[in-house]
């Protein structure tokens, strides 16, 4: 969904810049020497998956692709703070070295598809909180708050184009061709999501960090011992 | 399992999906740029000023072959992403006691 350059007016693009760089700088701050030492190269790892698996489109419907966003499953494995960060991390060289996503659009794409999803994402698992003490339980969550988290970035572009898009359209119109594909691409971002967290799940739960939150301690006590 | 040895898969899996699975992605335009397209407002898009990277698109713009394009593209991009990571880890990491 990377917005290229030219379809958000200048004060649009300039308000996500803010706004991107402040839940940055807020996340950077939150974050900070804030994950076990052991744990914490999964943060590393979760932006390098992210930017590999976004390379990877998938079909959706006819002459259409969509790719995994990933910040639902940043924020599943390591918080919403760092999760964040890892996907300015990859929005970032995204833009600056494939040319995915326009220059001025960064403030935009991080906004879209980084402060929403992660935001969107942290909120289904907190209100899928009692469904998550089990790992069946959390995978389902995962897979929903991914499935969520896209249509709902997709809407928040949708937003962006309503008060800054450089093409006078019927709004509905957008909302509604944005919302029917997204929705698909939403099934693909809750499949890989719900595939990458069952793997760590079943290796090593205490690396998740949903797990870590939700999970109740005697599960991960079990897998231990085993 | 080791920690080490979970972070080491999965890098060997990104790696292998960015270098060798990029090649058979779709290439169909993804939904954002389909409706655009179909509502007319592509025509907006302008080019990045980055376009002319050697790495614009995913592709690396001397090499003809298109399987290889994609590989170093990815890989290279696996890399970068990998340097940055190393940031991140030591941002976030909790400072030891000992």
């Amino acid at each position: 969904m990377h917005i290229p350059d030219g379809f958000l007016n200048a004060p649009v693009s300039l308000g996500a810049v803010v706004l991107a760089a402040s839940a940055t700088a807020v996340a950077l701050k939150k974050s900070k020497g804030s994950i076990e030492a052991e744990v914490a190269p999964m943060v590393g790892l979760t932006a390098v998956f992210i930017f590999a698996a976004q390379m990877l489109n998938f079909p959706v419907a006819v002459g259409t692709s969509g790719h995994l966003l990933g910040g639902a499953l940043a924020t599943i494995l390591v918080g919403p703070w760092a999760g964040l960060l890892a996907m300015v991390v990859v929005l970032g060289l995204q833009t600056v070295i494939f040319a995915d996503g326009g220059l001025t659009a960064i403030g935009s794409n991080v906004t879209v598809m980084g402060v929403v999803t992660v935001l969107v994402a942290w909120l289904v698992l907190k209100i899928g909180k009692t469904f998550s003490k089990s790992k069946t339980g959390l995978v389902l969550v995962s897979a929903l708050a991914a499935l969520v988290s896209v249509p709902a970035s997709a809407l928040s572009f949708v937003f962006l184009f309503a008060i800054g898009g450089t093409d006078v359209l019927d709004l509905g119109a957008v909302a509604t061709a944005m919302l029917s594909v997204h929705v698909l691409i939403g099934i693909g971002e809750a499949v890989i999501t719900a595939l990458t967290v069952s793997a760590v799940l079943a290796t090593r739960p205490d690396l998740v960090w949903a797990a870590r939150t939700n999970l109740q301690k005697q599960e991960l006590e079990i897998r231990s011992q085993s | 399992m080791k920690v080490k040895t979970i972070i080491m898969a999965g890098l060997l899996l990104s790696g292998f999906l960015a270098g060798f699975v990029s090649y058979y992605a779709s290439s169909h335009p993804d939904g954002l740029e389909k409706v655009a397209e179909d509502l007319g407002f592509i025509e907006r898009a302008k080019d990045s000023p980055v376009a002319g990277s050697p790495f614009a698109d995913y592709t690396v713009s001397f090499l003809g072959d298109a399987r290889l394009s994609t590989a170093v593209a990815g890989i290279t991009g696996v890399l970068a992403t990998g340097l940055l990571a190393v940031g991140l880890y030591l941002w976030v990491r909790k400072p030891q006691s000992k």
